[in-house]
């Protein structure tokens, strides 16, 4: 593993990484990886997850031909230096900002989208023109395997390597100097992976979870309210089965209008994903035993299940969960106070819907909160008075398409951010150039300090050029 | 400094009274603490009673304590940022009138207290008037006028083209404040680092703790004295101290930590931080080159140099000149042209110039005479040297060819010292160079403009300037920071609105226009309809649209 590193970090100096060239070579080759593995994907996922082809397209092969394509439309743009403005007082002058590569990264991903959670950053690290070390989750084993197999076939070896195994590598990787660590994950290991980052002031970027709420607001009309319940039934079990930092862990609604809504849930899902357990369709499974005990003990708190409305049943054998709906379990409960991360859905009623804001502010950050209003003072105070990685208006998860929207959480659920031009900057150090000609030569900068020198300064702070001018004349005429 | 608490302190006071005088005991401190105005050297004393072990006295325990306030603990630090925490809660930060509103009383501050400002700065550190006015004043200034004059547009959001792949939709960026944020500074810019920050919070809507440092004494009081008089205390505090008081408020919970200062406390302070999954950013230093090329002229050169050298605090700068790198050949031209404008600038006797500052205080003063005195180095000066320990000065000092692995070239100098190294070719400046942590700026004098693009290219610095020192920090439009040893985050202009930020990505749906592909039971036909819409591709998302109405 040490020799990887130390290659990775020969390659760096080489300068190679750095022509624009090499970057737009490696992104096509990523882009040929993506196109010609579709069917070898959507397996690996299948096996790993249960995911639908079609989700995983949507969910994942689609997201990196999408990334990739726009990275590559954009690169020569965002590797030109941009232009800084200087003050006319340094004419003449020029200022600008030169984006550069970092250096040696490394990317852990995690295992609910292991494919896009893994190649997103990797777009932006190619981008910026650094060398990478991927360190996809041993938790989803047949997409590891086929990223270690397939990445060195298509993509320069020296530059970008991809290795496996499990929290023992992961310990040893973070001993190793990095220029950048960039993690998605749980806020747990987010710590340990900053705090080994410490060590050597690498820069992290951290893609954490948090309990994702979405307020339902009483709409104007009934098609208005059919949307909404397929957009959230959407963001629920649409993706990997509500495995995700960004699906929604719960739902918060005005009491008056929850049991219309719960029924509208219900009818989606089934239209969606079937009737019963047994023949669940265009849903991902659990993704292991641990996690479904997890799950399963959300259930198993006597008040939790007594507030089950939906669903509720478990298949341990198959790994699966039926998409369940609970109404008001406590909120104490753990399915309360912890991020979710699976198929269960918990509605929480409220007398008046603004006081969604007051519960939201009452749990850490989350990384998105979803939405489904139309009043536009309820949108504005949601925007000012709650804090959250993003918020999106009467939609579920399709913030994360946009390659214009910084994708980022805050507090809790994560720092720094990517997608787009800022997964660019997340692994570009934006140095700040000046050139300066050797004249003309302001005298009063240097000592020895007079009078005349301090007055000219404070002039030219304010850049009143004018005063300047005079000051100047009455040294002459003196 | 040591601090030890009452008990101990009594019982020290007690134990070690026997055997040695104490000359004054400034008082007993409101939280119960004894001080002392003294340094100790105690040769050995057995504590009995209730000194826990860790105060076992050996010969180089000093107790100098100089603090008469109440000692600031954890439970302090808690209560204050609980404090913070409710004023940050009711959202009067938030708004616009408030920061406007603070902006302009420490616009206000700055210009009634200048005076007090400038004494304050002389007696921690003998800055000459003018040169705290230019690096300290003025720059604070007009950082505080910038964001006075911009916040309006700092604060709006930006509006961003949404993709085809959700539309219809429209989308913006809203800048968020973090919370309650913690600035700490350093003892060098004692001011402009403590209220640069500071501003860059209160823009952007925080509330702040800053915690200026105990090797500026004066300017720290003086600040606590001014914010106190001048700005909102239910958002905007300082708290006074050492190490003691550093650890105490890193235990707290912050939205954001910042930090300017050295590399080693960077990474505690970082470490810290990851406890909660604060973000940091880190203003640390390096060893600034600056390659000098032999067709540069050599007058104004040499100007540029000194200015970000000893013009600069006496070289205590993170961004002034650490060494320089020039050829063989032109090396013993520029020492001359340098001495000569030293002697410009500073008089015969630069030990009897008002226009220098002095060293801090006795222990970077004994680290900066132990460089000097290192073997190998000491024969290499070949201007200056004087030394003055009961003034805290040394002249301004050249070396010629210090030896590469000697400890003025491994550790940053941040004094009047200034190594310079010589190559053959000056294309060997840039293995130098590179061969050493990255540095917070290099610079570059030279007419040639192949050199240029080649130091700008390949050497990673926070920053570069070509043919000058130091005025890339004093331009708002270019940020400020370091990368890899030298720091990570930047600041200065709307870079410090955006350090002190969330930019919070907000997406604006209707219920139109809802596209069934994205929904189960999935397809083969959605797939299709799918690849149409990530393709961009007008003609195939027309297609793809004529499918959602078919389903």
């Amino acid at each position: 593993m040490e020799g990887s590193v130390a290659e990775l970090r020969e390659t760096f100096k080489s300068g190679r990484t750095r022509s624009v060239a090499w970057r737009k070579n490696q992104l096509k080759a990523l882009l040929d990886l993506v196109n010609e593995n579709e069917e070898s994907i959507f397996k690996a996922l299948h096996q790993d997850l249960g995911k639908d082809p079609v989700e995983s397209y949507r969910d994942e092969v689609g997201v990196i031909q999408k990334s990739v394509s726009y990275s590559l439309s954009c690169l020569d743009k965002w590797v030109a230096p941009k232009k800084g403005e200087l003050p006319l007082l340094f004419f003449p002058a020029k200022g600008q900002v030169l984006p550069e590569p970092l250096g040696v990264v490394l990317i852990f991903s995690s295992w609910n989208f292991p494919i896009t959670l893994t190649l997103d950053p990797l777009i932006g690290a190619i981008s910026a023109g650094n060398t990478v070390l991927l360190k996809p989750s041993e938790l989803a084993p047949a997409s590891l395997s086929f990223l270690i197999e397939t990445i060195p076939l298509y993509l320069d070896n020296k530059a970008i390597k991809v290795i496996g195994g499990g929290a023992d590598v992961g310990e040893r990787l973070l001993k190793l100097k990095w220029d950048k660590i960039f993690f998605t994950g749980s806020p747990r290991v987010g710590r340990l992976v900053m705090t080994a980052a410490a060590r050597y002031l690498t820069p992290v970027t951290l893609e954490l979870g948090g309990k994702c709420p979405a307020i339902m607001d009483a709409l104007s009309s009934p098609s208005k309210t059919k949307v909404a319940a397929k957009r959230i039934v959407g963001g629920k079990w649409g993706p990997c089965t509500g495995q995700a930092c960004i699906a929604i862990d719960y739902l918060l609604v005005e009491d008056k209008i929850a049991s219309t809504l719960i029924e509208l849930l219900k009818k989606t899902i089934k239209r969606f994903y079937g009737e019963n357990i047994k023949d669940l369709k265009s849903i991902s499974r659990i993704v292991n035993k641990h996690q479904l005990q997890r799950l399963h003990n959300f259930l198993k708190d006597p008040h939790v299940a007594a507030s089950v409305v939906y669903g509720g049943s478990v298949n341990e054998e198959k790994l699966v969960i039926e998409p369940t709906i609970l109404l008001d379990p406590p909120l104490d409960s753990e399915i309360m106070t912890e991020e979710i991360f699976g198929p269960l859905l918990p509605i929480i009623t409220l007398k008046n819907i603004e006081e969604s804001i007051e519960f939201i502010n009452s749990k850490p950050n989350p990384l998105v909160i979803y939405a489904f209003t139309e009043d536009e003072t309820f949108k504005k105070r949601i925007l000012s008075e709650t804090s959250s990685g993003a918020v999106t208006f009467n939609d579920s998860m399709v913030q994360f398409l946009s390659d214009t929207l910084p994708f980022g959480g805050v507090g809790q659920s994560g720092f720094g951010r990517y997608h787009g031009k800022y997964s660019f900057d997340t692994f570009s150090h934006e140095k700040a150039v000046m050139h300066r000609a050797f004249f003309p030569e302001l005298e009063p900068r240097y000592p020895p300090w007079n009078d005349f020198k301090l007055r000219f300064l404070k002039l030219a702070y304010r850049f009143d050029y004018f005063g300047i001018i005079l000051l100047l004349i009455g040294l002459k005429r003196s | 400094m040591t601090i030890v608490s009452a008990a101990a302190a009594a019982a020290l006071f007690k134990d070690c009274t026997r055997c040695f005088k104490f000359s004054s005991i400034v008082g007993v401190g409101l939280g119960g603490t004894l001080t002392y105005r003294h340094t100790y050297k105690i040769n050995r004393v057995h504590f009995s009673g209730s000194i826990p072990s860790s105060y076992y006295c050996c010969a180089t325990l000093s107790i100098t304590m100089e603090e008469v306030k109440p000692t600031f603990d954890v439970d302090k630090a808690a209560v204050l940022v609980n404090e913070m925490r409710k004023t940050f809660s009711s959202g009067k930060t938030k708004s616009y009138e408030w920061r406007m509103s603070q902006l302009e009383s420490i616009s206000k501050m700055i210009d009634e207290k200048e005076k007090e400002i400038i004494e304050a700065l002389h007696k921690d550190l003998s800055k000459p008037e003018l040169e705290a006015f230019l690096s300290e004043i003025l720059m604070t200034k007009s950082s505080c006028k910038l964001a006075l004059k911009e916040l309006k547009h700092w604060m709006m959001p930006k509006k961003v083209e949404t993709s085809m792949a959700t539309y219809p939709s429209s989308a913006e960026i809203v800048s968020e404040p973090l919370g309650v944020v913690l600035v700490i500074s350093t003892w060098n810019f004692p001011f402009l680092l403590s209220l640069d920050p500071v501003i860059g919070a209160i823009a952007a809507g925080n509330a702040v703790v800053l915690k200026p440092s105990e090797i500026a004494p004066a300017t720290s009081s003086l600040l606590t004295k001014l914010l106190g008089e001048y700005v909102d205390e239910s958002a905007i505090r300082v708290v006074e101290g050492a190490v003691r008081e550093t650890s105490a408020l890193l235990e707290q919970k912050w939205d954001k930590i910042f930090f300017t200062g050295g590399a080693r406390v960077g990474r505690i302070v970082m470490a810290a931080a990851a406890k909660h999954l604060t973000p940091v950013t880190l203003e640390l230093g390096g060893k600034c080159p600056a390659v000098v090329d032999s067709n540069v002229n050599l007058q104004v050169t040499a100007k540029r140099i000194i200015a970000g050298k000893w013009a600069c605090n006496n070289g205590q700068a993170c961004i002034g000149v650490d060494y320089i790198i020039t050829t063989k050949e032109f090396a013993q031209k520029l020492i001359d042209s340098l001495r000569s404008v030293l002697e410009e600038f500073f008089g015969k006797d630069p030990m009897e110039s008002k226009d220098l500052s002095r060293i801090v205080n006795s222990f970077q003063f004994m680290r900066l005479v132990n460089l000097l005195d290192e073997d190998k180095v000491s024969d290499k000066i070949v201007f200056g040297g004087q030394r003055d320990e009961s003034q805290l000065q040394i002249a301004p000092t050249i070396l010629l060819d210090v030896p590469e692995d000697s400890l003025i070239m491994q550790e940053e100098i941040f004094g009047p010292l200034l190594p310079i190294m010589t190559v053959e070719k000056l294309e060997d400046s840039l293995d130098m160079i590179n061969r050493k942590p990255k540095p917070l700026a290099a610079y570059l004098f030279s007419d040639d403009e192949q050199i240029k693009s080649k130091f700008v290219q390949n050497i990673s610095a926070g920053g570069i300037a070509i043919n000058d020192t130091v005025l890339q920090l004093t331009v708002s439009g270019l940020p400020f920071g370091g990368v890899g040893e030298s720091g990570m985050g930047s600041y200065h202009g709307e870079f410090s609105f955006d350090a002190f930020s969330h930019k919070k990505a907000v997406l604006y749906r209707s219920f139109a226009g809802d596209a069934p592909t994205r929904y189960p039971p999935y397809t083969p036909g959605k797939q299709k309809q799918m690849k149409a819409l990530v393709s961009g591709n007008i003609f195939n998302i027309i297609l793809a649209l004529l499918g959602w109405f078919r389903d």
